[in-house]
């Protein structure tokens, strides 16, 4: 059998999420282009997914919102019959010191960040453990491992994105379903452009390969991880963050 | 009635779990003599769920210990 398979990327219509969805294409995988805000980009992610002769399916869904999680699985679940790979990608930030965060700057941030992580693995757990096979793919970051000032909110969800990774590879591996992390460092995306050139100095004095990384360079270990090459790996967090955290 | 539904609960049970169709009597604990465990019980759940087409509340689910139960229960609780 051909090592194509269906893959649901959340947040898919920018930066990182984009990269992975081309990424996938490029592996031969069938992908679900999910979003929440822009259309129009994920139109083009499509669009560039479908340039690799694979098929693309866009779905509008706000993953924090469980109906709406389970509308997705469902819908790549009619569409394709299956889902052999979940990418949890999708992310925000709200950063802003301690003392001074809002209610809602936390909230948002952990309820897409982590609570729409754990909605779309309970969803995708179901028919994953019924195909006996499936692979699920958390997006956290280095913000998680190591924290970062001004990002309370952030560094909490992804740390949980952690627990998250590491609870459900134990429970889920008796059916041949592998759960991973991946933390990624700076990377060139529209999230961190916001930084300003001293911040970004400052940055690299910490990254032994003193340069940023780029979306491509997450997109690769996903598309790894993702693989049969990858089977006997679960559990793990692999940071690709130019040796930042060691 | 009791009679198709054992069938099917059978039918689902031998293909989950694995089991010889003799092992799966109504008296059959799914612990102790069908060898499940606790990821194997709530895969069953489901699959009868979609199968009879109805919701199994974890309540009554925690009550269900042998094949009989679970063909008592799905024929009071069906349409």
């Amino acid at each position: 059998m051909s090592e194509q398979k269906v893959a649901i990327v959340t947040g898919a219509s920018r930066g990182i999420g984009r990269a992975i969805a081309i990424a996938l294409a490029d592996a031969g995988h069938h992908v679900v282009v999910n979003y929440l805000g822009s259309a129009e980009a994920a139109a083009q992610t499509a669009d560039l997914v479908a340039e690799r002769g694979v098929r693309a399916l866009v779905v509008k869904a706000d993953v924090s919102q469980s109906e709406e999680a389970a509308k997705l699985v469902d819908t790549a679940l009619e569409a394709f019959g299956r889902v052999d790979i979940l990418i949890n990608n999708a992310g925000i930030t709200r950063d802003g010191l301690l003392m001074r965060m809002k209610d809602d700057d936390w909230n948002d941030v952990v309820n897409t960040n982590l609570r729409g992580a754990f909605y779309m693995t309970r969803q995708v757990a179901r028919p994953m453990m019924k195909q006996r096979s499936g692979t699920i793919i958390n997006i956290t970051s280095v913000v998680g491992l190591m924290g970062n000032a001004g990002q309370v909110n952030y560094a909490s969800a992804k740390a949980g994105l952690v627990g998250l990774t590491k609870a459900s590879a134990k429970e889920l591996a008796p059916r041949n379903i592998t759960v991973n992390a991946i933390a990624p460092g700076y990377i060139e995306t529209d999230m961190t452009a916001a930084l300003g050139a001293d911040a970004l100095d400052a940055l690299l004095q910490h990254i032994p390969l003193a340069r940023r990384g780029t979306p491509e360079d997450v997109a690769n270990a996903v598309v790894f991880l993702a693989s049969d090459k990858a089977r006997y790996i679960t559990g793990q967090v692999l940071a690709v963050d130019g040796g930042m955290v060691m | 009635m009791a009679n198709d539904v054992f069938e099917r609960v059978k039918k689902i049970i031998v293909d989950r779990l694995s089991v010889d169709e003799d092992k799966v009597t109504l008296d059959a604990t799914f612990k102790d003599d069908l060898g499940a465990d606790s990821l194997d019980i709530v895969e069953l759940i489901m699959e009868l769920e979609d199968e009879f087409d109805l919701e199994i509340s974890d309540e009554d689910a925690e009550k269900i210990s042998t094949v009989g139960d679970v063909v008592t229960y799905i024929t009071e609780h069906q349409g």
